[in-house]
């Protein structure tokens, strides 16, 4: 009964963790950037919301859609003015600096959120924030349900983009091999701007349903870039519905490690799933390639 | 040669220190800088010279301080605490270090990123109450051994990086980091110089844990895995510039003072100047002060 109601809630943070990882997923996928302040994209999209239900009384799912393209904006702005120094050099030392880029601009990000935010926890509360849905006893939260919802609904969409659109396509060819990409005639820089935004955006509307249904403070992004490395060492990258199913997993495992070890070793789990997932099988559960 | 004598200098000068000064906040000020050396040296090792990039490094500080501080607290003596603090830092290093490194990219970054993160969740979950050293300790606090321990593990950090890098294994290590592929082709382990200079990198974290255990009277145990130990060690080694030996010394010198100034006005402030002034290094100046001083002493000889 315990174990039933907690996997629902495991169920709907899981989406929130997939969408997450989404975002950074594609932009490794396609950059081969590991960018660690994701999480601190996804805290600044919270802001976003909440300063517009805040200030203006704008209903947070109908923000998103302000929120998604600021992101996509900021996003075109730190590929212009970092990552697109990081992306000129070979693999190994493009992982490198992208990583300790990714960790300056957790520090700057973390640190100006602080500043400008104060340390306060916040979240938006709406007149229906406290709806429940209830189903044969059980009590769904009306809002995490929508989020979920609209999570996957993203992910959707993106994924049509992906497969579809002239422009996803030839993201997921310069994803392949950049340098058969660009005998092609595609503009590999263009498409490497054009998938870190789109991963920023992802991160900002993530960030806007974490601070619909759940809480956000400036220290936040750390846990949330946690959350997807985790979920994409689970479900290895390059796939959208790859990692919502490995965010979902994540969920229900730390569900039902609260329910069987208690509240306090939550965060446990996660680590034990990411070191069996690495000497088992480090290409992920989903993932076909490293 | 030259870098010798200025280290032997500075090494007397600050053992010196206490002898012409009592003031506390200069001698605390001297301890932080201490911790602040070995934390972005023994960085310096695994990341500068092994090309093994750990956002974690917090997590090893952290183990040490925790069980050095819950060791000496009981009653063990300091030094067996310190031991016992830099061997838990170690062995958890290496159950990170045995799979990622098998595994090429980012997988190391990623594990020591999320392990550290993971650990300092629960520690705070597990250990809610602030941590205190005992009353009777305390009416004997003394920042002076303090000062000397850490000064000690400062010195004998830098002197066992300085010593180990031109040695066969030093280079060893150095080739890992240029090119894995033609290092194994030519004999040289790869894992094995890896996980070398990791159990040495780690193992001096988790002594400065200990002696920030030691020197600290009053902490909440999830303090030590904040994730600011960790840009601590990184943003000083690059600062400083990594891949040296003196890099991070003189990051740690320029970092904690300036830190110290900035801090009497502005709180976050400090954090995100040198946040900002990490990534044009990164991006610009992969050398860091090193490398500055370099070039402009070229400069100048034109």
């Amino acid at each position: 009964m315990i174990l039933t109601q907690q996997l629902i809630l495991g169920l709907l943070v899981g989406g929130l963790y997939g969408l997450a990882a989404a975002g950074l997923s594609l932009t490794f996928g396609v950059l081969r950037v590991l960018n660690v302040a994701h999480g601190e994209l996804l805290m600044l999209g919270g802001y976003g919301t909440f300063w517009l239900f805040t200030l203006w009384r704008i209903d947070p799912f109908l923000s998103l859609v302000g929120v998604g393209p600021a992101m996509f904006v900021l996003g075109l702005v730190l590929y212009w003015a970092l990552f697109q120094f990081v992306v000129k050099a070979h693999e190994e030392v493009r992982i490198k600096n992208s990583l300790l880029i990714g960790f300056g601009l957790t520090l700057v990000l973390h640190a100006l959120a602080i500043r400008l935010w104060t340390a306060d926890e916040r979240s938006v509360t709406t007149d229906y924030a406290g709806a429940v849905l209830r189903l044969g006893g059980f009590a769904i939260p009306l809002l995490r349900l929508s989020s979920l919802v609209f999570a996957f609904a993203i992910l959707t969409a993106l994924h049509l983009f992906l497969a579809r659109a002239r422009w996803g396509r030839a993201i997921r060819a310069t994803a392949e091999d950049w340098e058969a990409a660009a005998l092609m005639g595609i503009p590999v820089g263009k498409t490497y701007l054009l998938a870190f935004a789109l991963g920023t955006a992802l991160a900002g509307i993530a960030g806007g349903l974490v601070s619909i249904s759940y809480s956000i403070s400036p220290s936040i992004g750390i846990e949330w870039t946690l959350k997807a490395l985790v979920v994409i060492v689970l479900a290895g990258m390059g796939s959208l519905f790859g990692s919502f199913a490995g965010g979902i997993i994540l969920g229900l495992a730390e569900a039902t490690s609260v329910v069987f070890l208690g509240g306090p070793y939550r965060e446990v789990v996660g680590l034990i799933l990411f070191l069996i997932v690495l000497l088992v099988r480090p290409q992920g559960l989903f993932g076909a390639r490293v | 040669m030259k870098l010798l004598g200025a280290g032997i200098s500075l090494t007397v000068l600050f053992v010196a220190l206490p002898l012409f000064t009592a003031r506390n906040d200069l001698l605390n000020l001297c301890v932080q800088i201490f911790l602040a050396v070995v934390l972005a040296q023994s960085w310096n090792l695994l990341g500068g010279y092994a090309g093994q990039i750990n956002l974690g490094h917090a997590a090893f500080f952290g183990l040490g301080a925790l069980v050095t501080r819950t060791l000496w607290v009981g009653g063990t003596p300091l030094i067996f605490g310190l031991i016992a603090g830099a061997l838990v830092a170690t062995l958890y290093g290496i159950i990170i270090g045995i799979p990622a490194f098998r595994l090429r990219g980012a997988y190391f970054a990623i594990g020591t990123l999320g392990l550290a993160e993971i650990l300092r969740i629960t520690v705070g979950n597990l250990m809610p109450e602030i941590s205190t050293i005992s009353p009777r300790e305390l009416a004997s606090y003394n920042i002076l051994p303090r000062y000397y321990l850490t000064l000690a593990m400062s010195v004998l950090c830098v002197a066992v990086v300085a010593l180990l890098i031109p040695s066969r294994v030093g280079l060893g290590i150095r080739a890992v980091r240029e090119d894995e592929a033609a290092a194994e082709a030519t004999g040289v382990g790869a894992l094995r110089h890896k996980l070398l200079a990791l159990t040495i990198s780690t193992a001096l974290a988790g002594l400065a844990g200990g002696a920030f255990a030691y020197y600290h009277v009053s902490y909440y145990p999830q303090h030590t895995f904040s994730p600011a130990w960790t840009f601590d060690a990184v943003l000083i080694s690059f600062i400083g510039g990594v891949g040296t030996v003196h890099g991070p010394v003189l990051g740690a010198l320029f970092y904690v003072i300036i830190r110290e100034l900035l801090a009497v006005k502005l709180v976050e402030f400090h954090l995100i100047i040198f946040g900002v002034l990490f990534i044009l290094v990164v991006l610009f100046l992969p050398g860091g002060l090193v490398e500055a001083w370099n070039r402009a002493r070229r400069l100048i000889a034109k």
